[in-house]
């Protein structure tokens, strides 16, 4: 069928991997003498290898390959200059045609053009600033209701796991029926004598989708972190003679750093990534990272996919880059995931 | 001070909550309209309820939800036993490796597995998708059984084979009790996790088998219809049942 | 022993789990959103017992990938005009067997044998339309007899445009004068300026949206597929349709076999029943769009031929174009200069 699918060979290859894995596996157990535990690894050693690194190998490939397979830094280039592919691609003659009219590369549109970076950058921009976002939102919120004395804290966290349980794509659906030109917030404005805005299909609309959907993500982690924390700790600085924003600043706020930290990751990832928000609240107008990579790989053509896996695997590289250094500031990794 | 906190926390609970309650008064609107109210009606639920397309998702969402958290469930416990049994560089490469579906954004996991099934040329599907989220689910399994063997006490295993128990006995009679609130953490995680996921399975299915999620995504581009704000609102209020009582079980275990 | 017994009702409650497959004919269609009576498939299945399975795509570009990456998923697709023709080019379609389409002779004759496949040996058309300006006639005073319109800061923030490269870059090119199937550079270019500035004053890129929308009164113009523009003009009688002078495109959507169909006969079956003439009028009927169908036609009467926005007068047709297909050095420059359009801030 098409030319990137396995050859007839590949699956001998497989079939062959797999009974060697068996065989070397029959072995090693038979050369120590018995079942050792380790052993009980083994199948999801070949699960992994099957279904985790033999894609990202995949994506890999075709990052650095062509559409006839060849290696190439193309994609990259590609990257880094959207027009790359599309000057290759057309016809020199056609183009020196056109250049000893005079014309330049830019009048042709076919200039250096950095709409993938600028989409990447936009997207780490729109992130950063649902991550901060939620960070002053979520904070005071988390240390509210994880005070000894609110009673009410451990019920009003219920409330805030709900959400975060709840298909995201029904509460961005929530969300944008709420924006729409003659949904509730209009319908109030309108009321009120402010009269209708634009509240959908734009930058600030898609931020809002983002803060909402991501915003519990933020809170639970630190909640966890702030309601362990022994209290006695910040009672002893009052002891000691600190005012309440000392007490804050030099015991609370250090202390619960692993919260932060967990909270970070758990929205700024999936902010960076996300790619249904931008199309639910963005009306096509607005486009992320995810949305490029979305469209490489289901509304072009195939031979999109080489651009897509490259900007993947960019992706990818930055998210483990950014998870390395959250980790250097919460090495035991103390904040703890809730998912 | 105290009534300035509580507004607070109200007013970030409106925000999370008002859009939710909109859905589900509109639920019960007997016009398709959203701008206006025409009388109150359960006439969306009963068309929800007759919804074939929305039916069928539900049933192919639990079911993959059932089986992706049983297998993963077994996978990741057989794995955990066996890693934390393992000498220390295998033991950190294969949790390095673990951790790489975890990290790695839910849109490159679902593109890495399309391009694998396309490639090898596995008609992507219901098998597809249910590999898919094994594949996500298992790693979390993993994460919850390893604090509990870390807490069990090493020998135990051994003496068990000392007193002539084969390895699949003592792993069924003497390590898995001890880590079972580990593997049931971590079942209802991975649950939890495939039941709510998107991503991964929209690259990962064809568009004849829908779970709830791809397939609100596909309705949300028509116009959303009152039947999904039918479901919305049913999904809330099990949702909320279900964590209250987990919640008031776990106050009562502690009391 | 029991927990033996208890694990293997488990399992078995499991498997049971699975959807079950039955053994039972079925067709795999693979059409747009909306673009079918679904009463219609359950005729079909009640009178050949072959099940229908329903998916759906948004843009032809989405659909080719499709059937290309998923073989043996479709049985039956709609795709249009020049991707037809690209689909011919690129060996992905199933010749059709007309001894299995007797119905074939309800064709309108000029139909048959077109461009997009010259011996007729692929495709039986399905439905036929145009693209044009879908407007509120209280929120738009003037005649809409230009794309300019689309262009009027008047209208800021309450214009739709399309999320589909063909069509929206195509109404650029014939703004401007040239062919929507131009292959040249400097015409390319110009559209895609013209789109990036018109921009800001778009409220939204959509394609199955746009109906319910502007139904709805969220907008004041729209660019939209005949059929589509006629379901909303049912529904809300402020809505008008209009071609513009510049022209537009006029499309057929054919009923193709993918070359890798697994249910070939069961699909002939359904191009032929779909081609009776009571079946396309219950089709054209619900959808709106111009049949294809002579003797379906003569079915509906003069509410269907005295219809302007169905049967556009021959000068409207005149004006419009058909898509072809654009060969691949040149789709590479379609995709990137769609790519500047649609992520310029």
């Amino acid at each position: 069928m098409t030319d990137f699918q396995v050859p007839s060979w590949g699956y001998w290859v497989m079939g062959v991997g797999f009974i060697v894995f068996i065989a070397l596996l029959v072995a090693y157990i038979h050369k120590n003498r018995g079942f050792k535990r380790p052993f009980f690894a083994s199948p999801y050693v070949l699960w992994l290898i099957v279904f985790t690194v033999l894609p990202c190998l995949l994506v890999c490939y075709f990052s650095f390959t062509d559409p006839a397979g060849n290696f190439t830094l193309d994609n990259f280039k590609n990257f880094w200059d959207s027009n790359y592919n599309a000057r290759k691609a057309i016809d020199p003659a056609e183009l020196d045609t056109y250049l000893s009219m005079g014309l330049t590369l830019n009048d042709l549109g076919l200039a250096r053009n950095s709409i993938n970076i600028d989409t990447l950058v936009f997207s780490l921009w729109m992130a950063f600033l649902c991550t901060v976002i939620c960070l002053l939102l979520g904070y005071p919120a988390a240390h509210i209701m994880a005070d000894r004395d609110f009673k009410l804290g451990p019920t009003l966290v219920i409330l805030f796991i709900v959400p975060m349980w709840m298909n995201f794509l029904l509460r961005t659906i929530a969300m944008m029926s709420l924006l729409e030109d003659n949904g509730l917030i209009n319908t109030i404005l309108e009321w009120v004598g402010i009269g209708r805005q634009k509240l959908l299909n734009n930058t600030a609309a898609v931020q809002v989708g983002m803060i909402y959907n991501f915003l519990p993500f933020m809170v639970f982690p630190i909640y966890n972190v702030l309601n362990k924390m022994d209290y006695k700790l910040s009672e002893a600085a009052m002891d000691l003679g600190c005012d309440k924003w000392h007490t804050f600043y030099k015991v609370t706020l250090p202390l619960s750093v692993p919260g932060i930290v967990s909270g970070i990751t758990m929205v700024f990832m999936p902010a960076v990534t996300t790619f249904y928000i931008s199309r639910l609240l963005g009306g096509g107008k607005v486009q992320l990272f995810g949305d490029l990579i979305e469209a490489k790989f289901l509304s072009t053509s195939v031979t999109e996919w080489n651009v897509g896996s490259a900007l993947s695997l960019l992706m990818m590289i930055l998210i483990l880059a950014s998870l390395g250094l959250l980790r250097k500031a919460d090495p035991k990794g103390e904040g703890g995931g809730i998912v | 001070m105290k009534a300035l906190k509580r507004i607070y926390l109200g007013l970030i609970l409106a925000f999370l909550y008002i859009p939710i309650l909109v859905l589900i008064i509109q639920s019960f609107n007997a016009g398709e309209s959203r701008a206006k109210w025409e009388g109150f009606s359960f006439v969306w639920y009963g068309k929800l309820f007759n919804d074939p397309n929305i039916m069928h998702s539900l049933w192919i969402t639990l079911s993959i939800a059932v089986l992706a958290a049983l297998f993963s469930t077994i996978l990741g416990t057989l794995a955990a036993i066996g890693i934390h049994a393992m000498r220390k560089r295998p033991q950190s490469l294969m949790l390095t490796l673990n951790n790489i579906p975890m990290t790695m954004p839910d849109i490159v996991t679902g593109i890495s597995l399309m391009l694998l099934f396309i490639f090898t040329r596995v008609e992507r599907g219901y098998v597809t998708m249910l590999l898919a989220h094994i594949t996500f689910d298992t790693p979390y399994v993993i994460l919850s059984v390893m604090p509990k063997l870390k807490q069990m006490n090493k020998n135990t295993y051994e003496a068990a084979l000392d007193l002539g128990a084969t390895p699949m006995y003592a792993l069924l009679h003497v390590i898995l009790p001890e880590v079972m609130p580990g593997v049931i953490t971590g079942a209802m995680l991975a649950f939890t996790l495939s039941l709510d996921d998107f991503t991964i399975s929209y690259f990962t299915t064809s568009p004849l088998v829908q779970n709830l999620s791809t397939l609100i995504y596909s309705q949300a581009r028509k116009g959303i219809k009152p039947t999904m704000n039918a479901l919305s609102a049913l999904m809330f209020v099990v949702l909320l049942v279900l964590l209250l009582l987990v919640n008031k079980r776990t106050d009562e275990e502690k009391s | 022993m029991k927990k033996m017994v208890s694990l293997a009702l488990m399992m078995a409650l499991c498997l049971a789990l699975i959807p079950a497959h039955a053994a039972q004919e079925v067709v795999n269609v693979y059409n747009w959103y909306d673009y079918m009576d679904e009463e219609v498939f359950e005729i079909f299945e009640q009178e050949t017992g072959i099940h229908v399975n329903k998916m759906y795509f948004t843009t032809n570009e989405d659909m080719m990938l499709q059937v290309e990456v998923s073989p043996g998923a479709y049985d039956l697709v709609f795709p249009s005009d020049y991707c037809v023709e690209r689909m011919i080019s690129k060996n992905m379609l199933a010749e059709i067997n007309f001894d299995n389409v007797p119905n074939f002779v309800h064709i309108q004759d000029s139909l048959k044998n077109p461009d997009y496949d010259p011996e007729n040996k692929y495709s039986v058309p399905f439905m036929w339309g145009t693209v044009g300006i879908l407007y509120n006639t209280k929120l738009v005073d003037e005649p809409v007899e230009s794309w300019g319109i689309l262009w009027d800061e008047k209208y800021a923030d309450s214009i739709f445009m399309m999320d589909s490269m063909r069509d929206t870059l195509g109404v650029a090119l014939k703004y401007l004068g040239y062919s929507m199937n131009s292959r040249d550079l400097i015409e390319l270019k110009a559209a895609t300026d013209k789109l990036i500035a018109q921009k800001p004053i778009v409220k939204a890129y959509y394609v199955d949206e746009t109906k319910d929308k502007m139904v709805a009164g969220e907008a004041a113009l729209a660019l939209i597929y005949s059929g589509d523009a006629l379901y909303a003009m049912e529904k809300n009688e402020d809505l008008d349709y209009a071609v513009p002078m510049e022209g537009s495109n006029v499309w057929i959507d054919p009923m193709v076999i993918p070359a890798t169909a697994k249910n070939k006969e069961n699909a002939e079956k359904l191009i032929d029943f779909l081609c009776r003439p009571e079946i396309a009028q219950k089709n054209c009927e619900y959808i709106w769009y111009s049949s294809p169908n002579a003797d379906a036609i003569e079915l509906m009467g003069e509410d269907y031929t005295e219809n302007k926005t169905i049967n556009p007068d021959p000068d409207v047709i005149q004006r419009c174009e058909f898509f072809h297909d654009i060969p691949d050095d040149k789709l590479t420059l379609y995709n990137n200069f769609w790519g500047q359009v649609k992520n310029a801030k």
